[in-house]
């Protein structure tokens, strides 16, 4: 890294500092853009999608992408971007199923297009999609088709609301726990500091696998999707609050002995003032940079449980749930388009892991990790 | 340094007995009454009404079911202890342990190939990540690294399958090949089963291959800036002789460390791989007595390869303790 020489002397707040130190981390900003698109596509999901997610098309199971194109059959570019339907071939020499382009008719893709109904945020009805074909023309399948003639792409965009809320709210139960049992571990000691100690050793000893899917097998398969959703977000967050509340443990355990502290108890400061005036500011950021880097093994949790058929069940949509229909191998060498799921999934992932390291790195230049 | 063996072998038995609450959980949350659905599974038609009555009798005293759950756990945990028996799968109808036993081996084996895989693999590059830190080979290294930890390994699994498959029409199914599938054991078989571990042991590997590169070039960094390593090269060592001989011993130590939550990490790894992949070990076995309710076969299962973790960890504590000898003098003087 190399050094800036700054002349201008500006006193900056600890937030500015790490905001600063940050910004140098390229592929860490990047991927934070890339986050704010998955969360955007969590709120708006309807809106950027042409097909009803849930809508089985009859007849239409297995379709593969669409291809989008600017340049037509006879090699003339048009602005307009458009598709060419497809007809269904049987292939006489291989006996199957073959799909072939119809590039007699041209069917455009129009921008802030009518499609499905729905409710923007849950509250505002319409029906205006981002894109979308025309009425009459063969649907938009832009990542193909399942087993069930469901659109891959509308499905795999709208997923992103359960898969990304899933992961939040694992994260902030196990933030929750983690502060409150490492901090009363780490405050207090003796038998509770014990007690937390073996459990959250238990939990990281065990193999988490194996564990899980039997918690999660444990779930009645007639509850409701809201209750299974709930008991999936309990489970995953198993895995990450033994990790919280041993760090918060031990920061508190070394910063305890700290001069300050001293210093505040002996002008009388009340606990619950050391506490959030000098000891949480100092493990904020620790706390940051952990939930930052949770959040990838929540989202990996739930797809893999989803995806073993031990996690959230359809209707529900989540990018588990859509992987689910790509378990066997020999499915994905006929209709590989069902793994794009799992691209996004490990983009989500890779983007989280991107942004937790540039966040430790700015928010603790000493420690190197 | 006898005290803290005393002390940790404690704590693993102790984690062993939280782990059995666990699985005896696990057993016992799924809904309905195992004596009444084992006996209406297993009876066939032309069973007379008393013989089931008698069988669900049976069944009952077994697993002493009419009795409260603590004293249901102490028969498991009794049974499991003095004469090996975890209860009767219902899919199989075989005893669990029986199961168990024929698929652990490979189990184990497949877990302990990809432990030593990583560690062959990682501690190079992760050596000549530090060493050269900030060139383009340590940059690419890091950010495959990243990448590494960011793939699930099931999705990897299936990827590679796929192109192996379509490419090459390489089936990677199984851990044997057809012929050797029956066959007594013998160098060929041993031959044919480690060339069919190579694609899931890298699979399996990769999540923790990167996490240790990536813990193996931050300690290096550390260990590289030091004095003593500044005296190695004053008193005429070359620089790599140096980095061996000094700064790798103790680098080494955290990546021992951290055997503690690569195993669990391995075992994980390894069960949703073989589930996908189709491995003789038993990750598949768990899925379907999952998705079936198996319950005495799931929880039987998810004991013994917890119990393994633990004590796997535990081995890698001591070992540690014994390349490290400040660990155990800082974990006694708390």
């Amino acid at each position: 890294m190399q050094e800036t020489t700054e002349t201008t002397f500006k006193s900056r707040s600890q937030m500015q500092l790490i905001m600063l130190r940050f910004r140098k981390h390229r592929l860490a900003k990047v991927s934070l853009w890339i986050i704010g698109g998955f969360i955007v596509c969590a709120l708006f999901g309807e809106f950027f999608i042409p097909n009803d997610p849930t809508h089985a098309f009859p007849n239409m199971n297995y379709i593969p992408p669409r291809k989008v194109r600017f340049v037509d059959a006879d090699g003339r570019f048009h602005i307009r971007p458009f598709i060419y339907d497809y007809k269904q071939e049987f292939n006489r020499t291989t006996w199957e199923r073959e799909w072939a382009e119809n590039t007699e008719v041209r069917h455009p893709i129009y921008f802030l297009a009518r499609g499905f109904d729905y409710k923007l945020l849950g509250l505002i009805p319409t029906n205006i999609h981002l894109f979308n074909v025309s009425e009459t023309a063969p649907k938009l399948f832009l990542f193909g088709t399942d087993r069930n003639g469901r659109d891959v792409f509308s499905r795999t965009i709208y997923a992103t609301r359960v898969s990304i809320s899933m992961a939040i709210l694992g994260v902030i139960i196990s933030i929750v726990l983690g502060i409150l049992l490492g901090g009363v571990a780490g405050y207090y000691g003796g038998i509770p500091d014990d007690v937390i100690q073996r459990i959250s050793e238990l939990l990281l000893a065990v193999p988490k696998l194996p564990l899980w899917m039997g918690l999660a097998a444990a779930v009645p398969s007639n509850w409701p999707i809201t209750k299974v959703y709930a008991s999936i977000v309990v489970i995953s967050s198993m895995t990450s609050w033994p990790w919280l509340a041993r760090g918060i443990r031990s920061k508190l355990i070394s910063l305890r002995k700290e001069d300050y502290v001293l210093a505040a108890q002996s002008y009388s400061a009340s606990n619950m003032r050391i506490i959030f005036r000098y000891l949480v500011p100092n493990f904020m950021s620790y706390i940051i940079v952990s939930l930052t880097l949770a959040i990838p093994g929540m989202i990996l949790m739930e797809t893999a449980l989803s995806f073993l058929g031990l996690g959230l069940r359809p209707p529900a949509v989540s990018w588990g749930v859509l992987l689910e229909q790509a378990q066997s191998f020999q499915t994905v060498i006929l209709y590989p388009w069902l793994l794009i799921p799992g691209l996004f999934v490990v983009t989500a992932i890779l983007s989280l892991n991107f942004v937790g390291d540039g966040l430790r790195d700015a928010a603790d230049p000493y420690e190197k990790g | 340094m006898a005290a803290y063996f005393v002390r940790r072998v404690a704590y693993a038995v102790l984690l062993i007995f939280l782990v059995s609450v666990l699985a005896f959980l696990v057993i016992q949350l799924p809904p309905g009454d195992y004596a009444t659905s084992y006996v209406s599974r297993i009876s066939s038609a032309g069973m007379t009404e008393e013989r089931r009555q008698e069988l669900l009798v049976a069944i009952t005293q077994r697993y002493a079911l009419d009795r409260p759950i603590h004293q249901q756990y102490l028969t498991w945990m009794s049974n499991i202890l003095t004469s090996g028996d975890f209860g009767m799968s219902f899919n199989w109808n075989r005893p669990v342990y029986r199961i168990i036993t024929e698929r652990l081996p490979l189990t184990v084996t497949l877990g302990l190939v990809t432990l030593f895989f990583q560690f062959v693999v990682a501690i190079p590059i992760g050596l000549f990540s530090a060493v050269n830190q900030y060139t383009k080979g340590d940059y690419l290294i890091t950010l495959l690294s990243f990448v590494g930890v960011s793939i699930p390994n099931f999705l990897l699994a299936l990827v590679v399958m796929v192109l192996l498959f379509s490419n090459f029409n390489i089936s990677i199914g199984g851990l044997f090949s057809p012929e050797y599938r029956e066959a007594a054991w013998s160098a060929g078989k041993v031959l044919d089963l480690l060339q069919h571990m190579i694609v899931p042991v890298i699979v399996i590997g990769m999540e923790s291959t990167a996490g240790t590169v990536r813990t193996l070039r931050a300690t290096m960094l550390d260990e590289l800036g030091k004095d003593y390593m500044k005296v190695a090269k004053a008193k005429g060592l070359s620089n790599w002789a140096a980095v061996i001989k000094h700064a790798l011993r103790i680098a080494l130590n955290p990546i021992i460390a951290a055997l503690g939550w690569q195993l669990p990490a391995i075992v994980s790894g390894s069960m949703i791989v073989s589930i996908v992949v189709g491995l003789p070990t038993v990750g598949p076995i768990l899925h379907q007595a999952l998705l079936s309710q198996d319950m005495y076969l799931a929880g039987g299962i998810i004991l013994v390869l917890s119990s393994l973790t633990i004590f796997g960890t535990l081995l890698s504590d001591l070992l540690l303790a014994v390349s490290d000898p400040r660990i155990s003098f800082e974990d006694g003087g708390k």
